[in-house]
């Protein structure tokens, strides 16, 4: 230990002159001009959506159906079939994910290796890229599930073997189950030792402790997960290309075994296949602006709530 | 000593492979106040979260030896913690009320119990706050949360929390060191009514507190129980050294 | 233990007797099974991506259609028959044959495809490349000759299906299908490699910044902002990438194909930046402060502290940082659908076209029948992105840990 500080003492030492000084500065600017980069980059890309999308962007564009093959009109079942989307993505997610969080933080112990499993495996699930989860969706949902279901159930008449919004919704809560096993993780962590001690030293049971005051304590730990997944689901339009999404409806999804639009995939219908895309670019950047708008704010409400749970806990 | 309350025979407790607690043996008398006394880190505190197993919580932790309470070794595979902890109350060095209002933190022990009768919860209300000296202060706002009363009122509301579920021993871990003077006789007051009908162990860290409040004490250093005897006798003329050169206050 | 026994007996054997608690046995086994899910949906994932590529493997010659068969009763006997005669009227679109080449959306395999694309905005014969009819499916008439084309070519490859999957030549569909993987692996290191130029020294660089050199109040502002570009869907980073970076990225470099591996990494960037930040932030900030609080103290200024003390001590978390956000990048498949041009070519050149394995995947899976080889082949590549992408995160967990481990408690 000695030699190793003196020696650290000398390097520094000899380092320090004026062209040191220069070499100081450079760094720090370095530094400070990545920083600014990366903000410039972030706002030029906001403000140029934002300019560009403006025109089109109305309360008409987003409450009316897409004319004319999709070159006029505004996004509406877009909109709403996203809506269905993340709700019924929720509905799955948010349960799965808070209960694991709930092992991994009262249940696991530490030494524990299938705690350490569960683990890995979420943060592998935070890792995969979203195709994986589309062609996952396809092979596990569609062809055998579904498609297993149609046979056993339906006679063999193609009903679930397809895909439609709910295997879309399922195979995004697979992609947000990380998000939301975070979050709540991290607000089931706030949660003082001493109130868990109080519950269990009055007499209560684990699950009466984590029931009457783990839970209600990580409540917005649990809302701030539901909106970051929300958010995330509603961007992502990879997992759902062959399980669900679809490019123009007439109507809007009415049961779970439809097909639905989605705003992400709809931008990259509108930007790529479309028949005339210099004439609908107002309308791309406008659907572009009004999914940034619905992800950047759920982002947004989601960090305010989160640095207040923070506080608290401090 | 006529009553026995809790005989301990030969407890040793393991930090994975560290010894913490080294072969106490002790008998604790039944409603008195029994006050654990050392340094910090003898182990008075981990040896009184023995008594509720609340170092269950604790993985790496092992326990050999016995712990009888009334004669039932509670460390038997056959005894169940929750009913332990039922009967066997603690209060916290940090007071703990839950972010609930008042009346939901003293509750709380009975809604686990299943108890819903809304005429006999509010009665449980006040006895256990009249019991700790709390119910006049409270009573007109049994409805604000806890985590607005001040320091020692949060501790008292944790005590008649305690009281709520009708314990028989009382742990007390160290329950006024965080609070004033006036905070703490109050507390200690309380202590020395409780013991009419509960048996209370208390750890502190404050000798006069354990001169004033307690009938035995016990001197824990290094994990081991060095002495003891009743209160007097060990501030008095402690048998051993150790004992004496702690509470004369040359170290600790 | 003869000692007396208050005559009040709270405490008795059969009192604290060990209760059965079913809500409480249920809780914890609903809980742990829960949990456990999360294992076996990786489990599943692998075995259901792995599975759909399974009839690759045969090497039998005939047995790659027998194999197909299997697959399809294994998993529950399609209502619709595979691989085929009838399988072609299902085709949306029809890809490689060279008289096709006019209606694809992207065109592959081919060289002069540049001016086909419909990337290429402002063209004429844009409505002649209207590839996809909206609403109703699938109606093109014009592949009737792949008919017999696909049987034949189905006994060709047979024998020869691992060998194409190390060419070049990716023609999925066509009289005689190739299924090289070379190229594609090619624009996907390309894009991967020119992404991780551009995200890893600005990233850390930022990161950097956030965590030594920023005042407590910058970095609460500084830091929300760049981690909001994580919210950024990469779709939209993809359109912003197609529809203003490429023009613009064009109107500076002047090379001829408007979407590039160039265009791609960039846009990509974008995306694993706020990641390799974010992670390399948290390994900055973590170095324990007596490490350079010794260093200040002797003497050491700010940023000599932070270049020779904090950024080796964060070494294994910023290597972790880079690893995930290769593995973000690999993966990522919108922004290489929409801003990389999908062209599988054999180049070098970081501003030519690529086709991304993600991408791929993405742009090809919907139109192809469920069974056939070109089906199985893009599960395979989902495969390959799978492990590649388990391994990494494997890579990132074990081996950083266990160096952080090392660093900072034993020796």
């Amino acid at each position: 230990m000695e030699t190793t500080t003196t020696e650290m003492n000398s390097s520094l030492l000899s380092t320090q002159n004026k062209s040191s000084d220069l070499k100081g500065k450079l760094i720090v600017g370095a530094t400070q001009l990545a920083v600014y980069t990366i903000i410039a980059v972030l706002f030029v890309i906001l403000g140029i959506i934002i300019y560009e999308g403006r025109e089109k962007f109305s309360w008409e564009f987003i409450s009316s159906f897409p004319t004319n093959g999709m070159t006029e009109g505004g996004i509406f079942p877009a909109l709403i079939g996203t809506f269905i989307m993340v709700i019924v993505m929720s509905l799955a997610a948010v349960p799965f994910g808070t209960i694991t969080a709930i092992y991994l933080t009262e249940y696991a112990s530490e030494s524990s290796k299938f705690a350490a499993a569960v683990r890995f495996s979420v943060r592998t699930l935070a890792v995969v890229p979203s195709i994986i989860f589309g062609l996952f969706g396809l092979g596990f949902f569609i062809q055998f599930v579904g498609t297993g279901f149609d046979t056993a159930f339906n006679g063999g008449e193609l009903r679930w073997g397809q895909p439609n919004i709910l295997w879309a919704s399922l195979t995004m809560s697979l992609l947000t189950l990380p998000v939301i096993i975070v979050s709540v993780e991290e607000a089931l962590k706030t949660i003082p030792r001493e109130l868990r001690e109080a519950s269990l030293a009055l007499g209560a049971t684990k699950w009466q402790t984590i029931k009457n005051v783990v839970l209600p304590g990580s409540v917005s730990g649990i809302m701030t997960g539901t909106i970051l997944a929300v958010s995330r689901g509603a961007g992502e339009v990879a997992p759902i290309l062959f399980t669900g999404a679809a490019y123009y409806l007439a109507t809007l999804p009415g049961s779970l075994s439809d097909q639905f639009m989605n705003l992400g995939y709809h931008i990259y219908i509108m930007a790529t296949q479309s028949s005339d895309v210099e004439k609908t670019m107002p309308i791309q950047f406008a659907t572009t602006l009004v999914l940034l708008i619905l992800t950047l704010s759920l982002n947004v409400i989601a960090v305010v709530i989160r640095s207040r749970i923070r506080r608290k806990a401090k | 000593m006529k009553d026995v309350k809790i005989q301990v025979n030969d407890l040793s407790l393991y930090y994975g492979e560290k010894k913490a607690l080294k072969e106490i043996s002790m008998q604790v008398p039944a409603n008195k106040v029994t006050a654990l006394i050392g340094p910090s880190g003898c182990g008075k505190s981990t040896f009184l979260r023995c008594i509720n197993r609340m170092n269950d919580l604790i993985p790496s932790v092992s326990i050999t030896g016995q712990m009888l309470v009334e004669g039932v070794d509670i460390y038997d595979k056959n005894v169940d913690v929750v009913n332990i902890r039922k009967k066997i109350g603690m209060v916290f060095q940090k007071s703990n009320p839950f972010p609930k209002s008042i009346y939901e933190n003293v509750i709380y022990g009975s809604r686990i119990n299943g108890i819903t009768d809304k005429r006999e919860l509010d009665e449980i209300v006040e006895t256990s706050l009249r019991q700790a000296a709390i119910w006049d202060e409270l009573k007109d706002r049994l409805g604000d949360s806890a985590l607005g009363l001040s320091g020692g009122q949060q501790q008292r509301l944790c005590i008649a929390r305690t009281l709520a579920v009708n314990p028989d021993i009382i742990l007390m871990d160290e329950p006024a060191s965080a609070l004033d003077p006036i905070s703490t006789s109050k507390i200690e007051e309380l202590v020395h009514e409780l013991k009419e009908k509960y048996t209370i162990l208390i750890v502190t860290h404050n000798m006069q507190q354990a001169a004033r409040v307690s009938d035995h004490t016990a001197f824990f250093y290094m994990g081991e129980l060095i002495e003891m005897g009743k209160t007097d006798a060990i501030f008095t003329k402690p048998a051993k050294k150790q004992t004496e050169d702690y509470i004369t206050g040359r170290f600790g | 233990m003869s000692s007396p026994i208050s005559s009040k007996q709270n405490f008795t054997r059969e009192g604290l007797k060990k209760q059965f608690r079913l809500s409480e046995f249920l809780a914890e086994k609903i809980i742990s099974s829960v949990a456990f899910l999360s294992i076996a949906i990786i489990f599943l994932i692998f075995i259901f991506v792995f599975k759909e590529s399974l009839p690759i493997f045969s090497l039998g010659k005939e047995s790659v259609k027998v194999e197909m068969q299997q697959s399809a009763s294994v998993s529950g006997d399609q209502p619709e028959s595979y691989g085929g005669v009838e399988t072609e009227d299902l085709q949306p679109e029809s890809y490689g044959g060279l008289e096709t080449e006019d209606l694809q959306p992207e065109s592959y395999g081919g060289v002069e495809k540049e001016d086909l694309q419909p990337e290429s905005y402002g063209g004429v014969e844009k409505e002649d490349l209207q590839p996809e009819t909206y609403g109703d499916v699938q109606a093109e008439p014009l592949v009737e000759n792949n008919d017999s084309a696909e049987g034949t070519a189905k006994e060709e490859k047979s024998n020869s299906i691992w060998d194409t999957l190390l060419t070049p030549d990716w023609v999925p569909v066509s009289e005689n299908p190739r299924f090289g993987l070379l190229s594609l692996l090619i624009g996907t290191l390309k894009v991967t490699i020119i992404s991780m130029l551009i995200a890893g020294p600005i990233a850390i660089l930022a990161a950097l910044y956030t965590s030594c050199f920023a005042s407590k109040r910058t970095k609460e502002i500084i830091k929300p902002i760049i981690e909001m570009l994580a919210a950024f869907p990469s779709v939209v980073i993809g359109f912003f990438a197609l529809m203003v970076m490429a023009t613009f990225f064009q109107d500076i470099f002047g090379y001829d194909s408007r979407l590039n591996a160039f265009v791609g990494g960039v846009a990509m960037a974008l995306a694993a930046i706020p990641i390799i930040y974010t992670i390399s932030e948290d390994a900055l900030s973590s170095i324990p402060k007596t490490y350079t609080e010794a260093s200040l103290a002797l003497g050491a200024n700010k940023w000599q502290t932070a270049f020779y003390v904090v950024l080796p001590a964060a070494t294994p978390g910023i290597f972790a940082a880079l690893l995930l956000g290769v593995g973000r990048v690999f993966g990522e498949t919108m922004i290489a659908l929409m801003a990389t041009g999908n062209a599988a070519l054999m180049s070098a050149n970081p501003f030519e076209s690529v086709r991304t394995f993600a991408a791929t995947i993405g742009a090809e899976m919907a139109e192809t029948v469920f069974g056939e080889t070109h089906y199985s082949v893009l599960f395979f590549i989902g495969s390959l992105l799978f492990i590649f992408s388990f391994g990494l995160n494997a890579l990132a967990e074990f081996y950083v840990k266990g160096k952080l481990i090392k660093k900072f408690q034993g020796k």
